[in-house]
Formats: structure tokens, sequence, C-alpha cells
């Protein structure tokens, strides 16, 4: 075996704190490393060069390097050492940038210490590393794109005109979404529905867009390239194929109920029509308001009311359409699914709800438009102040995000209501009382400028209270003029609350069916911030729009668009790559005693004859739960072998000087890995007496793997995992659980604290707490009483029988 | 002529000696004024709430002399509205100790009105040589 083993300088954010010649000089010291050196930055184009031409010319058969996460360039040195002819699976990335040189920075000497163990590690590793080929997947053609709003309408027309199978849903009766029910846009000031029309239309049009519109997704299942979607299509009480949107129906219906696509400022009629430009164009049946079916809840056969049916000239109302059920096979996902404005009832201070002046910009919206039409409206009279921040920007609320588009909403909401004025010749006194004018986009200084000019005030103060008098109503807002500093206490006829935004409650039930973690506002995270902005952790799942924050119009289409490349890049090709990581068994160790059997979570491993135990390699999913059951060690998982794992280990626990305390953290690839990444990215320090191993699972650490670890000098065990709901593996935190409960009871047996082991669920933005977790880890580790050799040899002599009894 | 303030590392000494007395970072407020759009009683005070954070934050000792540190009555108004979660009276106690141990209220008796003196309590005007000696 002929070892090259590179130690990179990553431009001195590692070569600053570690001194990366001496770990090269260590490195070139070990077994079988015939090749050992240090470079500015591995990843270049001359670094990968470099190493293309090591490997031809000292005939390299595996390669280290030690250098930033695995989960960074990990693909990088891959094809890499494809491009040099040599398998990809035969390098190893050893991690001391984001686990050593930005978590111990002011420890360099001791960081130096630990570069070289943690190389170490990585060179134990590869020695066992063996040749694997990805395993292929057929990938079809059918995307699912939840929301119908401005992202989703955009994804599902880039993909549908580029030839996917598109499937469309979208739990109002409408799509169209929050831009549906705007005025007009910021900074053009285009009419929302002029610009958004022809693309619903486009939407309704094209023969590679299904449209389910009032319909719920209930459950997904499955993975990248073979997802099950169950979804409900609610009854509408209208046969869409028959309904000319007459509207004889509506003139007919006798109830009138708030408006919600009005934000509640106008009224509609049980049977309606969201809006003009709907899509599909068809009335249906608000079931909450209708007179018959409310009554045919409690008698199934009523015939309260009905007008509407005898008013149709289409004959096209049914009263007794049912749910149905919908299911599909899916490819990719995008997750579109917008946001809900902030309920301003929590901020009861500014009444709203409560006095009647007071509205929300939505409302406004609504008012404009209606004003337009030539409709009968509210009256907002003549002095009208905007108060920003209302749901942004408040830890009171716990609400410490800003929603980047009310600055420029109440800026339009302003220039709009100055604008029908003086053309209709009233005058008007708009002030915009703001915490911070953030007008960052394209346009939209230039946009503020241009309202500054018409007159519109700026007043730089947040409000701290609203009251009414109640025989005028008009409101008295309190403001400091903080630019002034003085107090400003002053009548208006309409308060209007710039309201921020939230990820939707349709969207909170989307997260949970599909597992999506939530960054710290309640957003759904993407999985990496810059280089990964619209892909989630879990693959072939993408999220556009405001479901990932809160963005504008132009933000959101360039991310919708972003989703339909992203989802494309992995369907056109027709089949996908998966790694080959999946359960094996040693056949001359197995003795088919059938324990593993009922331990596997998706039922991968049987018999195929008497004697012989087979696993099937297309449903095994490579959670290693398996492993612990196994008293021959015959079970085993590529890429986290047994060997590799105890050798690891053995490595990390090597050069332990006298009386150093060394603690083990196993992290799981999907959540503590990562975590453990984003700890050194934020350079948050931890003790430097801790040792990452990666592994696929927390449930791939088996009893067995802990016990060896005290065996070999550990002195904690730290294992972390992803949330239950959102590990890929089915099962695997039961299996966790279990396992570390065998270790326990095992160490108490020789006299040994069950606290050095632990076990914790992680989310990966919980990095204050990963942080905690490895002091306390430590700590533990340092506790008195350390565990004697003696301890150590008994639990090495009686290991298997304690594993297993007889 | 407008005042000019100065900036230096006196003055963010005084910033940090508020901060560890109020245990109040100080320095996040975002000057919004919402503590004073709720306090009730901005009537007797001099410079406004958030002026008094902005005075702090520039290590303006000046601040010490105002009259808004006294009238502050820790109702907790700005407290439960505050976007940054700051109390702002603790940073009014604070200052107020700061105050009491600078004797910046220290009087001389010469300079009270004889007249006037006849009209003061006299337990005041004891406790009020008595408090800094000792």
């Amino acid at each position: 075996m002929r070892i090259a083993v590179y130690v990179c300088h990553c431009g001195g954010n590692i070569s600053d704190v570690i001194d990366v010649q001496e770990v090269a000089k260590f490195a070139d010291e070990q077994d079988e490393v015939v090749l050992a050196k240090h470079y500015s930055h591995m990843c270049s184009n001359q670094g990968q060069n470099m190493l293309i031409e090591d490997i031809r010319k000292h005939e390299i058969d595996k390669v280290v390097i030690s250098a930033c996460s695995p989960l960074f360039h990990g693909e990088t040195f891959k094809s890499v050492l494809e491009k040099a002819g040599l398998n990809p699976y035969l390098v190893e990335m050893v991690n001391i940038r984001e686990q050593c040189a930005w978590v111990h920075y002011d420890e360099p000497r001791r960081s130096t210490e630990k570069a070289k163990s943690l190389t170490a590690i990585g060179i134990e590793k590869v020695r066992r590393n063996s040749a694997l080929e990805k395993l292929q997947q057929d990938i079809g053609k059918n995307v699912l794109v939840i929301g119908g709003g401005i992202a989703g309408i955009q994804a599902s027309l880039d993909l549908g005109e580029a030839g996917f199978n598109v499937h469309l849903v979208e739990q109002k009766p409408t799509i169209g979404g929050r831009m549906a029910q705007l005025s007009r846009t910021f900074p053009t000031n285009d009419c929302a529905a002029c610009i958004l029309g022809p693309k619903m239309s486009d939407v309704g049009n094209n023969k590679n867009i299904n449209l389910y519109t009032n319909s719920e997704i209930q459950d997904i299942s499955g993975t990248l390239g073979d997802f099950h979607v169950q979804m409900t299509k609610n009854p509408t009480y209208v046969d869409p194929d028959s309904c000319v949107s007459c509207g004889v129906c509506a003139d007919a219906c006798p109830v009138k109920v708030d408006d919600e696509f009005q934000w509640g400022i106008s009224k509609r009629k049980a049977i309606y029509i969201p809006v003009d430009f709907a899509v599909p164009n068809k009335f249906l049946i608000d079931e909450n308001s209708c007179l018959r079916l409310k009554a045919r809840r409690k008698n199934s056969d009523s015939q309260v009311c009905g007008l509407c049916a005898k008013a149709c000239p289409q004959d096209s109302i049914s009263f007794e359409q049912k749910p149905e059920q919908i299911e599909l096979d899916i490819d990719t996902i995008i997750v579109a699914t917008g946001y809900d404005v902030f309920n301003a009832k929590e901020k009861p201070e500014y009444g709203y709800g409560k006095f009647e002046k007071v509205l929300i910009a939505p409302q406004m919206e609504r008012i404009i438009v209606q004003q337009g039409e030539g409709k009968k409206t509210r009256d907002i009279g003549k002095r009208i102040a905007f108060i920003q921040c209302v749901g942004s920007r408040d830890e009171q609320l716990g609400r410490e995000y800003c929603s980047r588009v009310c600055c420029m909403y109440a800026t339009k909401l302003a220039q709009l209501i100055r604008h029908s004025a003086q053309v209709a010749g009233q005058e008007k006194d708009i002030y915009v009382f703001y915490t911070d004018m953030r007008t960052f986009g394209k346009g939209y200084e230039e946009y503020y400028k241009q309202t500054q000019k018409m007159g519109v005030k700026f007043i730089r103060g947040r409000p701290g209270e609203i009251s009414e008098d109640p025989f005028t109503k008009k409101l008295t807002v309190t403001v400091e003029d903080t630019l002034n500093r003085q107090i400003i206490q002053s009548e208006f006829d309409t308060v209007i609350l710039s309201v921020g935004l939230q990820l939707s409650a349709g969207g909170e039930k989307i997260a949970d069916i599909l597992n999506l973690p939530k960054s710290t506002d309640g957003f759904l995270q993407e999985a990496h911030p810059k280089f990964k902005p619209v892909d989630t952790q879990t693959e072939g799942i993408f999220v556009a729009g405001t479901a990932q924050g809160p963005k504008d119009i132009p933000d959101s289409v360039a991310q919708a668009s972003a989703t339909a490349s992203r989802a494309i890049r992995l369907m056109n090709q027709g089949k996908i790559f998966n790694e080959p990581m999946k359960a094996f068994i040693h056949t001359e160790k197995c003795d088919a005693c059938g324990k593993c059997l009922n331990i596997c979570p998706h039922k991968a491993i049987a018999f195929s004859s008497k004697s012989i135990v087979r696993i099937n390699q297309n449903i095994c999913k490579g959670c290693g739960s398996c492993i612990a059951s196994c008293p021959k060690d015959a079970i085993d998982l590529q890429m986290f072998t047994n060997e590799q794992l105890s050798k690891e280990v053995k490595a990390a626990l090597s050069n332990k000087k006298e009386g150093e305390r060394r603690a083990l953290i196993f992290a799981d690839n999907m959540c503590t890995y990562k975590l453990a990444d984003s700890v050194g990215t934020a350079k948050k320090s931890y003790p430097i007496e801790t040792r990452i191993i990666r592994i696929p699972s927390s449930s791939r650490v088996s009893p067995k793997l802990i016990l060896q670890a005290f065996i070999l000098g550990a002195d904690a065990i730290f294992i972390g995992d992803c949330e239950e709901k959102s590990t890929p593996f089915k099962d695997s935190i039961q299996a966790t659980e279990c396992n570390v409960r065998v270790a326990k009871d095992i160490l108490k047996k020789v006299g040994i604290a069950d606290n050095r082991i632990n076990f914790f669920q992680f989310v990966t933005v919980m990095l204050p707490k990963f942080v905690n977790f490895m002091h306390q880890t430590v700590e533990i580790a340092k506790q008195k009483n350390p565990i004697t050799l003696e301890q150590r040899r008994i639990l090495e002599d009686n290991l298997q029988e304690y594993l297993f009894p007889n | 002529m407008i005042k000019k303030i100065i900036i230096d590392s006196e003055g963010n000494k005084f910033l940090e000696k508020i901060e560890t007395i109020s245990g109040e970072k100080i320095t996040s407020c975002d000057q919004c004024g919402v503590c004073t759009g709720s306090c009730p009683f901005t009537d007797n005070m001099d410079i406004t709430p958030s002026n008094v954070m902005r005075k702090v934050q520039l290590g303006q000792k000046e601040v010490l002399e105002t009259k808004t540190i006294w009238v502050c009555a820790s109702c907790l108004h700005c407290m439960t509205r505050c976007p940054r979660g700051l109390d702002l009276s603790k940073v009014a106690e604070a200052l107020r100790q700061i105050s009491l141990r600078e004797a910046i209220d220290n009087f001389d008796i010469d300079q009270i009105d004889k007249e006037e003196t006849k009209k003061l309590p006299p337990i005041a005007l004891v406790g009020s040589f008595r408090k800094l000696t000792g």
C-alpha cells in the first residue's frame, strides 16, 4: 500500500494556528505513507493537479487530505481521484479546519498535536478503505410543487416548459398566492394582478402541469426518485367542467361572510369565486358558511336553502361531492408554501382588532384595489400613519429577524395613497414611523427618495402605543422622534400596521410531513446559506420563495427558477447515484443464528437458504442497526466497517499522555457532524481533548464499539444524532438508546460510572448546545476516580461474555 | 454653538461600568424609541429614555446630571415593549447608583439660602450630610 498525505494551509485558515509542516512530517513517519506534503490550497486547480501528478508519479493508491470538512470538499477530492485513475472511495478527508484550527485557535501548540492525532485517524481509516462503486437508481420526471403562489407558479412553469411532468398542489381555491392580493408592486408600481394574471393562466394552459387546487397534502414518504404522495382534493360542490362562472349562483346566495381574499374588509357570498382572475376560474361553495352544507353535518339529507342550485343555469351545483383521495409517485419535490402575516393582535398596544381604524397593510392593499376598481370601500380619512416593524425585529415576540419587505411595501402604499388623492384633488398627510429604513434592492433607494419627494413624512421612531377616542374613533399615536429627541403625540384617521412575515400554517404542516428542519427564525432551513440556498437537508426536496425566509417578488421568482434548475439537474439524466453505504455479511464468520433478522427496521435481512443469511442491497438503507445484534461480528457496513471504526478509535486514543483524559464523539453525518462544522465556522471554541468520529447514524455505534473505546483508553463518550423526525434512518434512535443502555449496564458491572456515555439528539442550529455538550463530556472525562487500567483490562477480558452471555 | 461629543476609551469605560452594574447589554439598543413612546412619565423628564441609552452608549457622563434617571419609577412599560429585550429601569438604577457614589448631588450648606434651610426638614439635611461621610 502506498499512501499519500496532504496537509492544507487553507490560505492561513489552518496554517495560522497549526504547524502544518510538523503535521506533514508526522504523517511521513507513519507506516506505508510514502509521500507527505503541505500545500497552500489543496482544493485549487494547482493543488488538484499536484495531487493527480503525485498519484501517477509515485504510484499512490490511497490518499489522505488533512484540510476542511468532508461535507465541504469531500466530493471535490473524490473526483480528483477519479481523474487520476483511482477509485474515488480511496480518499479520506481529515477535518483539521472546522474541528481543530477554528475551534482551538488559542492553543496553537496543542492544536498541532491534535491535528497529528486526527491525521493518524484518517490514515488508519484510509488503509481499510476499499474500492467501491456508486449505486445506480432510475429517476423519472415527476415533480411535486407544493404551493401555488408566485414561487410555485414560476417553478411549475419552468419545469413544465422544460418538459417535466409537474403536479402543482394548492390548498386554496385559486393559485396566485399572496401576490394576487397585492395592489401594485414596488419599485415599478406595476399592477400585481396584471403581471401575475397571465402567468396564472399559463399554468392552467400548460399541458405538462397538473393543477390541484383546494387540495391538501396528507402524507409524503420515500426518498429522491421514489417519493409517494397522498393528498386530498376537497370538494368545491360545483362541477368545474360545466360551470361557466356566470355568477348567478352568488347573486342568489343569501349568506354573506368576510372575504378572506379581501382580508375581511368586504364580504362575499357562501358560493363565490375568490377573485375575477382566479385560476381555475370556477365558483365553489364554502362549506363552513353554506346553509345547506352546515345543516347536512347534522342531518345528511337536509334540503335547507339550495337557492344557488335552483338559480344555476348549467345545473353545475352538487351538494353530494365528496373529498377525493389522490396518490402520486413523485421524483423530486419543491416546497413553495409561502408566508402568513404576523397576527397583529399579539401587539395589543397597537389595538388591532379592537380599534376599527387600525388596519394591517394587506387590508390597505385591498382598499387601494377596490378604489381602483371604482367599488365602494373603506374611507381612510386624511391623516394616515404607518407603523413599521410590527412583528419584526422584536425579541419580545421571539422574532428577531427583519421581514425585508415592509419598508418597501409601506413606502409603496404611501405613494399609492398620495397619488390617488392627488388625482381626486384631495389632501392626505402621510407619516411613516420607522425603526430603520431598509431599501436595499435594485431601484429601491430611488423609490424611497421619490416617495420622500412626494411629501410623505418619514419619522424615525417606534410608536409606544395607540389610543382611540371612543367618540370620534380617531387614533392618537405616541412616539419619540428619535432624530429630534422629542415626543410626538398626534391624532390620525387611520393607522396602518406594517406586519411582518412568518412561515405559513401550510408550511408548518409540510415541514412536519417532510421532516424539514427550520432555522431560528422559524422559516425552512436551506442546506447551505451560500452554496445550497434552495436545497434542503433532504436530497430531492427544494425550497423556494418566502417559505425559506422573507423576500420580495424578484427574489422569490429567482429562487423558484433555481429550484427548477436544481430539480432538473437530478431528473434530467434519468438516473441518480447513491453512496454504496450498505450492510454486508462476512459469510465466513456468519453462523446463520438469525439474530439480526428482526432487528432490521426495513426487513432487508433474510435467510436465502437454511444456513445462509443475505442482505437485500436494494432495501438496506445503511443505518447499521443490525451490527450490534451479531455476536460473531459477521455483519458490517461499507464505508464504516467494524475494522475501520475500531482502528479509528484506537488511533484517536493513542499517544495519550500520563494523566491525560480524552473524550470521543461519535457524530452522525446528517446533524451532529454538520453541527460540529457550523460550530467550527462560527469559531466557537470547545475543549481540545475531544476527537470526533464520523458515522452515518448513531445506530451504527454498537455497544461493542463503545466498550472497545473504553478498553483502549476513552474517558467519556458522546453520541450525537438528529431528532427522530429528521433522521433518514427508521427506528435508529431507539436502536441507539438500546445500545447505550447495554453499554452502560456493562460499564457498571466493572465499576465504571455510567455517566461516561451520553447520547443526545440535535437539530443543526443548536450551536451553543453542542459546545455545551463538548464541555460537559470533557468534564465527565476528567471526573474524579479515573478509570483504572485494571477496570479496562477486566472489561477487555470479559467483553464477549458481557455482550452476549452464553 | 453645537456641542461636540468626544468618543474615546474613557467613554467606553463608563459604558462598561453601567453595563456591569445594570446587567444589560446597552450597546444592543438600536434607538427605536419605543421606550419613550411607552413611558408614562416623560412629561417630567428632561431627556427621553432612549436618549439616556444613547448617551450611555457613547459614554457621555453628563447623563448622570439628568432628571430622567431620577424620574424613572421602574414601571417597566419600556421593558415589556423593548424589541431588544432591554430593561431600562436597571440602567436608570445603575446610573443612580453611580450618581450617588460620585456624590454629584452633594450640596454645600453655604449655598443654601438661610430662609430656605428653615423650611427644609432637618432630618433630610442631616441625612444628606451624613450619607457621604464615614
